[in-house]
């Protein structure tokens, strides 16, 4: 038993490893495609973790929303617009500029984890173990019935603003016609 | 105790994710590389939410329907930002941010 224990133990820091990953993959990357990846890896070890939390039903949207998704849209920003150049020419040049941003990051960093490290957090008196599908689905039908309608109509809407803002875009293409 | 099983852990982790989103929301210069550092961010929160849910909250549905709500608000945000960028790029040859300075005298 205390073998399936420490395997458990070794998956999560797999992925605390994947989330790290991908974000270093991420801020250093030469392309900007290559960003886009080690951000998708990046998520993969949040829905790794979202699995270690309970919920394996967030764990399969994330995987399918923001790599399925999300990172597709990226991907298809990255390819349809500019043309492949070195991301790495474009960041900010200067290594005082890079010290300060590594500096007010890292301080940040040390702050909050501080704060976080000493927090007393108390948890609820009644608290319901229910992380069933189906006592998702209630609570999202019956107590979140209106945030769920509107975060359907917000979603319509920035599909149908997305298409005429990118429509907008190439009627108004100086050198086209 | 384990740390899988911690809340500490977790909210470090989540805290790893923002102040990497903040770093390259700096170090990026171009729009479609602070896209990328924004949901970094939006899923260092999504972490914190799930963290919180499984551990102190008393119903445990809420923190999951909240971070199905920050993917869909995601989701609509790169939608939107995307076609933007492409809207940009089409009238400024270019996505740098220092470039795109119309407004600027």
């Amino acid at each position: 038993m205390i073998l399936y224990r420490y395997m458990a133990e070794a998956g999560f820091f797999l992925f605390v490893l994947l989330i790290a990953c991908g974000g270093f993959v991420a801020m250093r990357a030469r392309y900007l495609m290559n960003a886009v990846l080690g951000l998708s890896l990046s998520l993969l070890g949040v829905a790794g973790l979202f699995f270690y939390l309970g919920s394996q039903f967030l764990a399969l949207m994330q995987i399918l929303i923001c790599i399925g998704a999300i990172c597709i849209i990226i991907a298809f920003g990255v390819m349809v617009g500019p043309k492949p150049k070195l991301e790495a020419e474009r960041r900010v040049t200067g290594r005082r500029n890079r010290a300060l941003a590594v500096f007010a990051c890292a301080s940040g960093f040390c702050l909050l984890s501080a704060a976080i490290l000493r927090a007393n957090w108390t948890k609820a008196p009644v608290r319901s173990g229910d992380f069933s599908v189906k006592y998702l689905g209630e609570n999202l039908l019956y107590q979140f019935c209106l945030p769920f309608e509107l975060i359907s109509v917000v979603l319509l809407v920035a599909i149908i603003g997305a298409l005429i803002i990118s429509g907008i875009g190439r009627r108004k293409q100086p050198n086209d016609a | 105790m384990m740390p899988s099983d911690n809340l500490t852990s977790y909210l470090v982790i989540a805290l790893f994710l923002l102040v990497l989103g903040i770093y390259g929301m700096v170090r990026h210069r171009t729009f479609i590389g602070m896209l990328i550092s924004g949901e970094f961010i939006l899923n260092g929160a999504a972490l914190n939410f799930m963290a919180f849910n499984r551990f102190l909250a008393p119903n445990p549905a809420v923190g999951q329907i909240f971070t199905l709500f920050i993917m869909g608000i995601a989701a609509a945000e790169a939608a939107v930002i995307v076609s933007l960028i492409l809207m940009v790029y089409n009238r400024y040859r270019s996505i740098d941010p220092a470039e795109v300075d119309d407004l600027k005298n």
